[in-house]
């Protein structure tokens, strides 16, 4: 279990971007963050992976749970990837910072590029990419090293419609099939609902948490249209609108 | 054919056919302006010892080149590593930078016997400053997300210099590289000059003075215009290396 507790983070241009977050994250949980631009996801995540310390406030970690270098995945908001490096090799990074060889991996990397559909591009640099294509550079990268915890900065906002979809229910049936740990940055409410098991809703300036809302167990593509999904949608915007300023 | 790309050529024919003209007509005397002619003459009279000096100066300029980009690679990689060695290293780089190196000259070819040493000392001492500005810049400007990465997955300190931060650099340091190679040709003949009053005299510098003394002008004019050929080709040269380096990696120029 990984846990904040009070989290405050205050940058040195004086912005308070989280203020008292106390957050509790079951081992295998698939928490969704919710919140409008700049309350405070990015930095969230950040602090979770522990490339950020709190100002005030701890990140908890069950005795020894706190995962070793490599067992966090990362999908920053932005697809950063080596320019000069191919899909193959970007995707291999975290494998070659943990020692291993190029020629071992190149199996594996070619099986989960091609999850991602990206078969045929295995060899082409970032600049031969379009921006979703990168995005999923960016998400095999994350998900190579197996993670117990994979952070995901608005992972999918880049995508089409239709790969959206798909990476969805990708990412929905490795998470129940592995066991993993998944804290997912979003915009969409629609997203939310579907991925969740458990939605965070949080409001801005300073960033704290509204309200946390319990997911749907069972979400597969045939229940898109459901009508437990289609409440918990309207649940979720009812929330966010309650969060609106009334004028 | 882009048709710009020949307006530079086409306007220095132009120039050169204006400037025969006028000296011609206006009977200016060759020891004080001659024209293309004569001074194509000149160079043909005595073209082994004008390109023997050329290989000299550029032999200068070669080797204060490769200098100045392993010193200001070596330098921009300590001043990347921490923060005490920048703090201690970037005023000493701007005072060298600012110091006329005609001024330094004297005294760097007492203390350095060898003379093409000497001179490479000086050359260097022009050239590295944009290499390693250039190098320093690119080395600080490695996307912070990639570090994240990079720590995420617990790289060494030496992992990410050479992994992620010298790469990331690269383009930084190439366009850094075609400043230095006309600075250290610029320094070397500087240096030249100088030293020629010591005895030195086999560069492009030797012969300008040489030509000067004995009012040999069109000579002058040829060993100058080998001088900014040199500077051209030089310049060209390594936008072309610059070019195909980052085609083959994969990046794009500054
Ligand atoms: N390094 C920093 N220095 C100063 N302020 C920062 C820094 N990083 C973030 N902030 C500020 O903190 C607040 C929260 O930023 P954060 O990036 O976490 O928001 P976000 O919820 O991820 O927004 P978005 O949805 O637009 O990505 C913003 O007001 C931002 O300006
Ligand atoms: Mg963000």
């Amino acid at each position: 279990m990984l846990a904040a507790r009070g989290v405050t983070r205050r940058f040195d241009d004086g912005t308070v971007a989280l203020k008292g977050v106390d957050l509790t994250i079951a081992d295998g949980a698939f928490v969704v963050l919710l919140g409008p631009s700049g309350c405070g996801k990015s930095t969230l995540l950040r602090l979770l992976a522990g490339l950020d310390q709190p100002d005030d406030g701890r990140i908890i970690w069950d005795a020894g749970a706190k995962p070793r270098s490599g067992e966090i995945g990362f999908v920053f908001q932005d697809a950063t990837l080596l320019p000069w490096a191919d899909a193959t090799e970007n995707v291999f990074l975290p494998l070659r910072l943990a020692g291993r060889s190029l020629s071992d991996s190149r199996a594996e990397i070619t099986e989960l590029l091609a999850k991602l559909g990206l078969t045929g591009f295995e060899r082409t640099k970032p600049a031969g990419l379009s921006g979703g294509m990168r995005m999923r550079v960016s998400i095999a990268r994350a998900m190579i090293g197996r993670p117990r915890l994979l952070l995901m900065d608005e992972p999918f906002a880049a995508l089409d419609e239709f790969t959206r979809h798909r990476l969805q229910n990708d990412l929905r049936t490795l998470w129940q099939e592995t066991g993993m740990t998944v804290v997912f940055v979003t915009h969409s409410i629609y997203e939310a609902a579907f991925l969740a098991s458990q939605v965070v809703i949080m409001t801005p300036r300073p960033g704290q948490i509204a309200t946390i809302r319990p997911g749907i167990e069972q979400t597969i593509e045939s229940r898109r249209t459901d009508p437990e999904m289609v409440a918990l949608v309207g649940a979720i915007s009812a929330d966010v609108a309650r969060m609106m300023p009334t004028s | 054919m882009n048709s710009e790309r020949w307006a530079p050529i086409l306007f220095g024919i132009v120039g050169l056919m204006i400037w025969q003209g006028a000296v011609i007509f206006l009977h200016v005397p060759a020891y004080v302006l001659p024209g293309p002619i004569a001074i194509i003459q000149a160079f043909f009279a005595d073209w082994q010892s004008l390109l023997l000096s050329l290989v000299a100066t550029l032999a200068i300029a070669a080797a204060s080149l490769f200098a100045a980009a392993l010193l200001g690679i070596i330098l921009a990689l300590g001043m990347a590593a921490s923060r005490w060695a920048r703090a201690a290293i970037q005023p000493w780089a701007v005072v060298l930078q600012v110091t006329p190196v005609v001024a330094l000259a004297p005294l760097i070819i007492i203390w350095v016997h060898q003379q093409f040493l000497a001179l490479v000392v000086c050359a260097t001492i022009v050239g590295f400053f944009p290499v390693l500005s250039y190098t320093a810049a690119g080395l600080a400007a490695t996307p912070p997300a990639l570090l994240d990465l990079f720590r995420l997955n617990g790289a060494s300190r030496w992992q990410i210099v050479f992994w992620l931060r010298l790469p990331s650099a690269l383009p930084y340091f190439l366009a850094g590289l075609r400043i230095a190679g006309t600075l250290a040709l610029v320094g070397a003949v500087v240096a030249e000059f100088v030293a020629s009053s010591g005895g030195f005299a086999s560069g492009l510098a030797g012969r300008i003075l040489e030509a000067g003394y004995r009012l040999e002008i069109p000579r002058m004019f040829a060993a100058l215009a080998l001088l900014a050929l040199a500077g051209i080709a030089i310049y060209a040269a390594l936008g072309a290396f610059e070019r195909a380096i980052l085609k083959r990696v994969g990046a794009t120029s500054l």
